[in-house]
């Protein structure tokens, strides 16, 4: 068999397929924003989607090209908010990093239950069958949507009730959108105090469901100083915007539904990848 | 002529590649979700098959005169592969927002078999130049053709009432076999 001639003809027609092509991409040769590179790389790069677009480097392309807000990152927080002024040359907005909190404090031993659920394992699922196992009907029902969510896996059951590993939590928001009941929130770490209750029954339901229920006292309400606690919809709530970490409120609570929050470290963002990593 | 007529008829509707042969199957339920995606798609099926037909002719002369026809399969990729790329080249370029849409089936169409089937269908008839790249327009028209058609029934099956189960891939499956059985009716026409 002749081995010489096909592969002759082979190197030939691919040299000229070669020729071809490196003579099409100088004609066809698209200009890229060199700022979108290093946006890329400025981002997390975890590809979490908080910010609405399609991973990091759609953000990246958005911002470089449409013109999209520089401070939508919020796992990156406030120094990839830095660096990416930096890159688009203008100045960085201050913005205070946030942190996901599961607003319940029913653990096992706090809530009663009202019936026992064998279903699928999701709080969705349990939510459709009378508001969900317990008898608290806002309260966390601890089947993990929100740890199937996040891309931290910060999020983890103790005593039956979500909790946030502040440490591993980057703030994206994602868990929000999956509580069925909506007690996941982000806390700015500014802030100290917070409040983990959201039940919106009335006083005398709440003692009866739960431990560590809001009853809706105003104790609260009256000895703030910034009035920044309000009792609505039988719960406190807090505006972080007023709030000044004094604390009082958590000292007349006598539920223990307001309590200070004290995380010592959170570390810095490169140390944190590495962390990851 | 009449001839010419046969052959583009039979092989963008009788034997519609993917609809009657089930050639280039990926690349048809991948981009065939938006109709402005899928004729994009279509057009530069047509571009690719037309060219690479127009370079495949005298490489299979050549080969067939070093005795290697053999190696058939090879150097048709290979010219498939160059015209694909330019193709991309050139849609990035000028469409930016279809290079988007089509994203990975773009550079498939390299090894999609439709246009790869195309290539070996003239050789192995023994089809002219004229009638090889009548064959290869023809078949990529009818690639268009089953991709807009397809892309107009799951505009449809997007907002119709579909069990769970079904919802997604199976149904985009059952729908694209009963639209393969549709074009049966053509068999034997010509």
């Amino acid at each position: 068999m002749n081995i010489i001639e096909p592969i002759l003809f082979f190197s030939a027609l691919g040299l000229g397929a070669g020729v071809l092509l490196a003579a099409a991409s100088k004609i066809f040769n698209v200009k890229t924003d060199e700022r979108v590179e290093k946006l890329t790389s400025a981002l997390p790069g975890i590809n979490c989607g908080a910010c609405g677009f399609s991973g990091c480097e759609g953000y990246a392309n958005a911002i470089a090209k449409d013109g999209a807000a520089l401070n939508l990152c919020k796992t990156g927080g406030a120094q990839t908010l830095a660096e990416i002024s930096e890159i688009m040359g203008v100045e960085a907005a201050a913005a205070v990093p946030e942190k996901a909190v599961v607003r319940c404090s029913g653990d096992c031993e706090a809530a009663g239950v009202k019936y026992d659920f064998e279903g699928v394992k999701s709080c969705a699922a349990a939510e459709i069958y009378y508001s969900g196992y317990k008898k608290c009907t806002s309260g966390c029902l601890g089947l993990g949507d929100c740890i199937k969510v996040c891309p931290q896996g910060a999020i983890s059951i103790k005593d039956g009730i979500a909790v946030v590993d502040e440490c591993k939590c980057v703030g994206c928001g994602i868990c929000l959108r999956e509580c069925p009941n909506g007690l996941i929130a982000l806390r700015p770490v500014t802030n100290k105090v917070d409040y983990l209750c959201m039940s919106k029954n009335t006083a005398k339901d709440t003692v009866a469901a739960c431990k560590n229920g809001c009853i809706g006292c105003r104790q609260c309400e009256r000895v703030c100083p910034e009035r920044a606690v309000k009792v609505e919809n039988n719960h406190a709530e807090l505006d972080y915007s007023k709030c000044i970490s004094c604390g009082k409120c958590a000292e007349v609570c006598k539920r223990g539904v307001i309590s200070m929050h004290i995380c010592t470290h959170y570390p810095p963002l490169a140390e944190k990848a590495k962390h990851n990593a | 002529m009449k001839e010419m007529i046969m052959i583009l008829i039979g092989a963008s509707i009788i034997n519609n590649v993917v609809l009657s042969q089930f050639m280039g199957i990926c690349a048809f339920l991948g981009t065939s979700k938006q109709l402005k995606n899928s004729v994009g798609m279509g057009l530069a099926v047509v571009f690719v098959m037309t060219f690479a037909t127009l370079v495949t002719y005298p490489v299979y002369i050549l080969l067939d005169k070093i005795d290697a026809t053999y190696l058939k399969t090879v150097a048709f990729i290979l010219v498939i592969a160059l015209f694909v790329q330019l193709a991309e080249m050139a849609i990035k370029r000028f469409i930016p927002p279809l290079y988007k849409a089509l994203g990975v089936y773009l550079p498939l169409i390299t090894t999609n078999c439709a246009v790869l089937g195309a290539a070996i269908t003239n050789v192995d008839r023994q089809y002219t130049l004229a009638k090889s790249l009548v064959n290869s327009v023809g078949t990529g028209l009818g690639f268009t053709l089953a991709l807009v058609l397809f892309a107009g029934v799951r505009y449809r099956l997007e907002s119709s009432d579909i069990p769970e189960t079904f919802k997604g891939v199976p149904a985009t499956l059952v729908a694209a076999a009963i639209v393969s059985l549709s074009f049966m009716g053509f068999a034997g026409i010509v």
